[in-house]
Formats: C-alpha cells, sequence, structure tokens
C-alpha cells in the first residue's frame, strides 16, 4: 500500500515537473481551441493542409512584441504560402496586464492589419503548457503524421531594437530547413521578453 | 551680501546636482560582464528590469529601499535597465528623476540577448523582472518578482558583515 502511495506520489510529481518546465524540442504539441480577434474558434486542426505552424505567444502592451509586430506580419505573409502560417496567442490575463484584454486585441489587429489568427489564451490554460514565459515567445511546429512535433523554441532574430540590423533569423532559419526536410541547425534560442503575466494567487 | 550670494550659488548648484541626479553608462554584454564576476567582500544585489515592465515597476522600490537600509554593509544594488537605448532620455532618466533613484543604474544595451542571457544565469529564460544576487561564496538567480521581506531574507543570509 505503501509502495502504491510513494509510486503515485512520485507519479503525479513527475507531471507537475513536466508541466511546469514546458515543452522541449522533439516534444509532441498539443493542439488549443482558443477564440481569435474575429470571434471564431481557432485550432490547429483546422488547417488540414498546414506542414505545421509558427505559434508566437505574443501580447499587445510589450514593447518587444509592439517591436516584432511587422516583422510577425512579414513572416506570415511569407510562410503561409509554404505551409508554416503564424498563429499568434495572447497568454496574459488583462486583469493584471492593462492593454491586454480581447477587445484590445481586437483593435491592435485591426490597426495592423494582422494577417494571421491573433488568439486570446482565456483562462490561461495553452501558455503553461507549452512553457512560454515570455512575450514574443516562438514554437515552429512541424506535423509528422497527425503529431505536430516542436522544432525551434526561441527568439524571432538576433535584434529586437532593430528589424535592419538583424544578423541572425533564427525562426526564418529553422523553417527553411524545416521546408527541406532538415533539422534546424538552431533548435534553441533565448531573448529578453516581458513575463507571461499571473494574477497571483 | 557675499554671504547671500554664496547661499544661493549653492542653492542653485545644489539643485543643479538633483536634476542631473544620475548619469547612465551605456554598455554592451562585454563592458557589463565585469559587475557579474566580482570577488570581493561584498554582495552584489543586480537587478534586470525596465521602465515598460510593471512588475519590475512594482519591485524597483523595494530594491532602493535595500540600498538604504544596508548602505552601512558592504552591499551594493544595481539596476541594469533593458530599455530600449533611443528611450534613454524620454523614459529612463525622468523615470529615475522622478522616483529619486540611487542606487547605480545603467543600461545593458546589447541587442542580441541569446549571446548573453546564459552568461547571467543559464536559468534565465529572459523574462523581466530577473535579479542575480551574489558575493564571493553564494551566487542566486531569481527569475521573478521580489517582496522586500524575500530580498531581505536572502541578504541576510548571505550577507558578510
Amino acid at each position: 500500500m505503501k509502495k502504491i502511495t510513494l509510486s503515485t506520489l512520485f507519479f503525479f510529481s513527475l507531471i507537475t515537473l513536466v508541466i511546469a518546465q514546458g515543452y522541449q524540442v522533439g516534444d509532441q504539441a498539443m493542439d488549443f481551441k482558443l477564440k481569435n480577434v474575429d470571434d471564431n474558434f481557432v485550432s490547429m486542426s483546422d488547417y488540414p493542409d498546414a506542414k505545421g505552424f509558427i505559434v508566437i505567444f505574443t501580447c499587445n502592451h510589450c514593447p518587444f512584441s509592439v517591436a516584432y509586430e511587422d516583422r510577425i506580419i512579414e513572416i506570415d505573409l511569407k510562410y503561409k504560402e509554404l505551409g508554416y502560417p503564424v498563429i499568434a496567442i495572447n497568454p496574459n490575463d488583462p486583469a493584471v496586464s492593462a492593454g491586454d484584454g480581447f477587445d484590445d486585441m481586437k483593435k491592435r489587429a485591426a490597426e495592423k492589419e494582422f494577417t494571421f489568427p491573433y488568439l486570446f489564451d482565456d483562462g490561461q490554460k495553452v501558455f503553461p503548457v507549452y512553457g512560454a514565459t515570455r512575450t514574443p515567445h516562438v514554437y515552429l511546429l512541424n506535423k509528422k503524421g497527425e503529431a505536430l512535433k516542436v522544432a525551434y523554441i526561441g527568439a524571432i532574430d538576433n535584434n529586437h531594437q532593430d528589424a535592419a540590423s538583424v544578423s541572425e533569423k533564427y525562426l526564418e532559419k529553422a523553417v527553411n530547413a524545416l521546408l527541406k526536410g532538415e533539422k534546424p541547425a538552431v533548435e534553441f534560442t533565448k531573448a529578453i521578453g516581458c513575463t507571461i503575466k499571473v494574477a497571483s494567487k | 551680501m557675499m554671504k547671500k550670494t554664496i547661499l544661493l550659488l549653492l542653492l542653485v548648484t545644489a539643485q543643479i546636482s538633483l536634476l542631473h541626479s544620475q548619469e547612465v553608462s551605456v554598455l554592451d554584454f562585454q563592458k557589463f560582464r565585469p559587475y557579474l564576476e566580482k570577488n570581493n567582500d561584498t554582495t552584489y544585489v543586480i537587478n534586470f528590469w525596465a521602465t515598460w515592465c510593471l512588475p519590475c515597476i512594482k519591485e524597483i522600490p523595494y530594491f532602493q529601499q535595500v540600498n538604504d537600509n544596508y548602505s552601512d554593509k558592504k552591499l551594493k544594488v544595481l539596476l541594469v535597465s533593458l530599455d530600449f537605448a533611443n528611450q534613454i532620455d524620454k523614459r529612463l532618466k525622468p523615470f529615475i528623476e522622478k522616483h529619486k533613484l540611487t542606487p547605480q543604474v545603467v543600461l545593458l544595451n546589447d541587442p542580441d540577448a541569446n549571446s548573453w542571457i546564459n552568461e547571467v544565469s543559464p536559468e534565465w529564460s529572459g523574462a523581466l523582472p530577473a535579479t542575480v544576487i551574489y558575493n564571493k561564496n553564494f551566487r542566486g538567480f531569481y527569475e521573478k518578482s521580489f517582496t522586500y521581506n524575500e530580498l531581505e531574507q536572502i541578504i541576510n543570509q548571505r550577507i558578510s558583515n
């Protein structure tokens, strides 16, 4: 009996550990069903023809996210044709993150004419599973049969301040590798960003 | 008359020094790195923040408080701003003046963050705020928001008198 309790405990602590850490490259990513700024719900299963997805946790208020808006539009336009559309997700709790409410998202998406879905992680159920910690935070997913495998995690490129000074386009290089059927040479990068805002318990 | 002039002069100088409360050095990571590698009797409390980062601004007063309350101890608070370099005059300096921040503030201007985040700490995902507390015997990294009590607790455990 004791043994069972202990192993059950161990099992559950293992699960919490996995959830707390989020995805690593190579892990299978879960699909989601989240509300888009056009009020329709979006899942990755809605895109049977996609080869994968560029999932970007981003938001309205964060200056790093704002600095990347135009680049995210460009990346979406370039890669959705090739089978890798962008899906943006706002992971913040608007109660503790001014400017990140669903109506604010609608407004920003209209102003910037986002070409990609901009979804609201209502209840903050998705970002912890992925393990996102900041905005923007990219998860590049690659379809293998029915499964979505994480192929790259990290930054969009190596200069948030100035698109013209970028010397490494990490995300684009990773997608280009997938398009050639190769593994991205750089699978994981870090970047400074805004913390994802969660109401303190 | 003479006395009055001197007094006036003193007042004016005092005001000027208040206005120019603090010069902010702009450093790339190479130039910043030595702040993470001091090897002496001082305990260093290094907070990474930005004026636009709400949780950072909330905890900044606690770092000021640590700075004030440990002024007679071997402790140094350093506030490392990650504001965009073109916002230094528009945002960073006014913020420092408004909040009368007295710990040293530097601006870490090195956009290729992937090249240096791990050197601050491999545990750091890159989210702000983040804090390093270290001395020659101890190094702690915290990707979280602090309360004053939490800061005090860590410092009291680690500081050498």
